[in-house]
């Protein structure tokens, strides 16, 4: 038996890297201290995809990994205009590939923040984002909002190792000197803990960032007595609590990104965050879904220009979400494959992208099934990541840490390894052409 | 890659070994400068200016800030896209180029290193990660250690030794090349929303930014340290700030610098060259800043030359940032990095009709030509804060000709005539002093010439560059042109660009330096860094070093304790 410490999480946004666990015969047996409980599951493992397959009239056959690597590439080859979505639950590593991959085939690109915080970086590119990183707010903030957002479900760590509930060097007391305001649209787990909870209706949002503004910028008398549900008193004392704050930030999930105004709550929200730092330090930040779905974009980014929804069919990388994101893209039928990697679009994607995304040839790289598995036609198993390969990710706060590699695998193949495979294969098959 | 190569005919400006436009044929073999060859392919550079591969002492080319440049402006991205090709890959971006353009680029104007100016520690894979996909330049990367609170705190209690133990611990982890300074104590007090001058005090630290100077380039020089501290003096940008930098110079006067170099390189002075008390009765400072330089041997500086048009400026100098987006109103990005420093990003317009931005882009130029002695300045836009490094041959054309100066000076705000001296400036720069201000000095300053940057003499890296034009030239146009596309760039002997065009990209290495501490200093500094991860950091501290993938092509300069 042996004790692996700094073991680093490969679940959630977080990316917590304090986790101790016990690793005996090839298996971890425990997780002694660091993960939540949902990277405690995964850590301890459970069934994955045990071999590559290939769909063959309706039924999925196990074959090799050249197998199922020569038809992928095949497909993707033949293909006028694929699809390469997903990589927010895998390494920078894959990612690098991918975005070569992407290029090599005049295909697009694209990440799950097409579907997540795709809106966060529209109003990014539009006003800015004021931001820093987590161990900023554990040390400093002494007024912490969640908005639209649940930690305590969704990033369980999330406020005990960086904000409301965690100690640090200005905060050595915790929670005691500290706010904590929650606005959503229902009561939920952390809304529980909340000094101050709005219970907002449905889509108002927009409205309540409005409001608010109007009262940090000295034009409280334009604010109706009730703005999406919540009476003027209540806003006007959050807006105080705002004033008073020495360190400020707002969390923002996915209750804020895809309601009403969608990316413009977004703007609304970083206007807002600058008209109360004229009172203290004030930041913002999304709360990022998977453990490296900031990595992808910071990779894109890098490497195209553009952080996600890259078309590069024309040779040049083309961005324009809302023509060249994913969804949009199926909806359309503008795509003839899909190479989905480290990502569920079969659970996420509206019912128009599903229903073309299930007529295309569709290759998946997974450790694990996911509804995506159903329609799939090739099927590649991978390591998973953080746990039995290493590489570089990106936590929500674009802090870059690199997974650990904890456990053996004399089968599994690492996803840019396999993404590298493919694009061989397809070179080779455009050399073979070109004879 | 041949594994000889010969130029012939070529007209050689190489000042770090003396040889001012000679006729000279040069030898390579396995990617070094050697004395002879036998069976060479052959070049005739047929009577063109070669020399060496261009080396920038301060750009900010990869990295946090510089990847949320791009993510925010899309619309920077748009005005550089160009298609992958058999031997590049795709490129976008004018002000903050993807990684890719970054290296083809630099290549075309002849240059083969790039020093990143600005690594927030715990950032620095994303830096690294970065370079990685930074083609054909060699590089390196300076981390910010001077709003640490480890630092901050050792400079409170006065103790240099330890603080130099920090100093190696971090500049190892991070697989940096020297000691970064950035408004120092500035960019921690806003992390409270408040900034610093010289002699503030720094909230709750009780230190003063002109103490953390002095005792980082004091633990720095304890070291055989190839470069000396790189400092981003405070108030940057803000009228009046001249004597703040020139005070800055002084705190190093006394200090004894390892080797023949000075004890602190000034960076981007021409955002600290500024009189006035004002936006409104804002004028060039720049003759005070360069009496000082002329008249003293402790500091160099390169110049952060203007390039007039649209770019994104980008700095760990947030309160700078935040101060520069209340003028503007346009988007702006912050990020504050736990116990270390900051940064921010806002985009901006340099116009020729503005006052403000006149006298800036005269002040640039200025000190270039003020300056007597040019290996005591580098020549730099501070990449992409006063320009894109793109529009380098734009400045050695106006630096060369007076002709072209008093040309634009009839394009720009007639202000330049009174608030700035550039107009009653003759001086014109030869080839031999550009070759010193983008290659000599720049390698001498930074310390790399000993290990085959910036020369080429016997043993140097077979780095170089072949312009298209003769010594003779005196077009100002036609010598932006050459500077701008190479007839030829050669990187470690293989060809990287012919005429204009990459044709090889082959990847960098990235050099870094391992200071060698007394292990009992380190022990001892390493029980309160510790005890600031357990506490304070949000990621462990054996999570937090640099690992050895994220450099594929090492290359260590070690940096043993002075004797």
């Amino acid at each position: 038996m042996a004790e692996i410490t700094d073991v680093v999480c490969s679940l959630c946004g977080c990316v917590c890297d304090d986790i101790v666990v016990e690793v005996e015969d090839n298996k971890v047996t425990k997780v002694k201290r660091g993960a939540c409980s949902v990277g405690k599951s995964k850590l301890l493992g459970h069934e994955r995809i045990k071999t590559p397959m290939l769909r063959e009239n309706g039924e999925l056959k196990e074959v090799s990994y050249d197998e199922a690597i020569k038809k992928a590439a095949e497909i993707l080859y033949k293909s006028r205009r694929p699809l390469l979505y997903g990589w927010s639950s895998t390494v920078c590593e894959a990612d690098r590939v991918g975005v070569e991959l992407a290029e090599d085939l005049g295909g697009v690109v694209d990440n799950t923040a097409s579907v997540c915080h795709g809106p966060s970086v529209l109003a990014i590119q539009d006003v800015g984002l004021p931001s820093c990183t987590l161990g900023e707010i554990k040390n400093r903030a002494d007024l912490i909002i969640y908005w639209g957002a649940n930690p305590a479900a969704a990033h369980a760590n999330h406020m005990k190792r960086y904000s409301y509930v965690s100690k640090g060097f200005w905060t050595a007391e915790g929670k005691k000197n500290k706010k904590l305001v929650v606005v959503d649209v229902r009561q939920t787990m952390t809304s529980k803990m909340a000094d101050v909870f709005l219970q907002i209706e449905q889509g108002k949002d927009y409205q309540i960032f409005s409001a608010l503004r109007a009262i940090l910028r000295g034009h409280g008398d334009v604010v109706p007595d009730n703005v999406g549900g919540i009476a003027k008193e209540q806003l006007l004392e959050v807006a105080d609590m705002v004033k008073e704050a020495k360190f400020g930030i707002t969390f923002f999930g996915m209750g804020v990104t895809h309601t009403g105004a969608r990316h413009n709550n977004i703007v609304n929200a970083i206007q807002f965050t600058r008209a109360a730092h004229l009172f203290g330090k004030w930041s913002i930040m999304p709360m990022r879904g998977h453990y490296n779905v900031t990595g992808f974009n910071q990779v894109c980014c890098w490497q195209t220009g553009f952080p996600f929804s890259v078309d590069l069919t024309r040779g040049y990388p083309w961005y324009n979400p809302g023509e060249t994101s994913s969804t949009d893209l199926l909806a359309r039928g503008d795509c003839d494959s899909a190479l989905i990697i480290a990502s569920d679009p079969g659970a996420h994607f509206p019912g128009a992208a599903l229903r073309h995304l299930a007529k295309i040839p569709v290759i998946q790289i997974d450790p694990f099934a996911n509804p995506t598995t159903e329609f799939a036609d090739v099927i590649i198993p991978s390591t998973i990541s953080g746990i039995e390969s290493p590489g570089g990710v990106y936590r929500m706060d674009n802090i870059p840490l690199r997974l650990r590699k904890i456990l053996d695998t004399d089968y599994y193949i690492p996803d840019e390894e396999i993404v590298e495979r493919i694009m061989e294969e397809v070179r080779a098959l455009r050399a073979k052409e070109g004879e | 890659m041949a594994a000889e190569l010969l130029i012939r005919n070529g007209v050689v400006y190489d000042p770090i070994n003396g040889v001012k436009g000679e006729k000279k044929d040069i030898f390579i073999r396995d990617g070094k400068i050697v004395e002879s060859v036998s069976n060479p392919k052959v070049i005739d550079a047929e009577g063109r200016v070669i020399m060496p591969g261009g080396v920038d002492i301060h750009a900010h080319v990869a990295g946090g800030k510089v990847n949320s440049g791009r993510l925010m402006r899309p619309e920077d991205g748009r005005k550089g896209i160009e298609p992958k090709t058999k031997v590049c890959r795709v490129q976008s971006g004018y002000s903050v180029p993807n990684t890719f353009a970054t290296g083809y680029r630099y290549a075309r104007m002849g240059y083969t290193f790039v020093m990143e100016a600005a690594m927030p520690p715990l950032a620095a894979r994303h830096t690294h990660e970065e370079m990685i996909d930074i083609p054909i330049l060699d590089n390196a990367a300076m981390p910010l250690i001077d709003n640490n609170w480890m630092t901050l705190e050792y400079i409170k209690s006065g103790n240099t030794d330890l603080l130099a133990a920090y100093i190696a611990w971090m500049i190892k982890a991070t697989k940096g090349y020297g000691v970064k300074v950035v408004n120092p104590g500035g960019t921690e007090a806003w992390a409270w929303g408040k900034n610093c001058n010289l002699h503030d005090t720094v909230p709750y630290f009780d230190v003063t930014p002109a103490e953390i100077v002095k005792g980082l380039a004091e633990a720095t020089e304890k070291f055989e340290m190839p470069h000396s501290i790189h400092v981003h003096t405070n108030m940057l940008g803000h009228p009046g700030n001249f004597e703040v930098t020139t005070d800055t110079y002084d705190l190093v006067k006394g200090i004894k610098p390892y080797r023949d170099r000075p004890a602190m390189h000034a960076t981007h002075t021409q955002f600290h060259a500024y009189g006035g008390t004002t936006w409104k009765d804002f004028e060039s400072q720049a003759t005070h800043i360069t009496d000082y330089v002329n008249a003293n041997d402790h500091v160099s500086i390169d110049i952060g030359s203007i390039v007039l048009g649209d770019t994104t400026t980008m700095t760990a100098d947030g309160p700078m940032e935040y101060d520069l987006y209340q003028i503007t109103g346009r988007k702006w990005t912050n990020c504050d990095v736990e116990l270390e420093t900051g940064s921010g990003i806002t985009p901006f317009l340099y116009s020729g009709k503005s006052p403000v931005n006149t006298i800036q882009w005269a002040i640039g130029q200025e000190l270039a030509l003020l300056i007597k002695d040019p290996w005591k300045v580098a020549l730099t836009t501070d990449h992409p804060n006063a320009g894109p490094f793109i529009g380098y041959p734009i400045i050695i054309s106006m630096l060369m000709s007076k002709k072209r100066r008093d040309e634009l000076a009839e394009d720009v705000h007639k202000v330049i005539f009174d608030r700035t001296v550039l107009p009653s400036i003759d001086r014109e720069y030869d080839l031999y002093e550009i070759a010193i201000i983008t290659r000599g000095m720049t390698a001498k300053t930074l310390g790399l010439a000993e290990h085959g940057k910036g020369h080429l003499g016997v043993g140097a890296d077979a780095d170089l560059a072949i312009y298209d034009m003769t010594p003779e030239e005196r077009d100002a146009g036609k010598i932006q042109k050459a500077f701008l596309n190479t007839k030829y760039t050669i990187k470690a002997g293989e060809i990287v660009v012919k005429d204009g065009e990459v044709v090889a990209a082959p990847p960098g290495k990235t050099i870094f330096v391992t200071p060698e501490c007394e292990q009992s200093l380190m022990d001892e500094m390493l029980v309160t860094l510790k005890d600031k991860f357990d506490k304070y950091y949000s990621v462990t501290f054996n999570n937090y070093p640099v690992q050895d993938a994220y450099l594929p092509n090492p290359y260590e300069i070690k940096a043993p304790m002075r004797g």
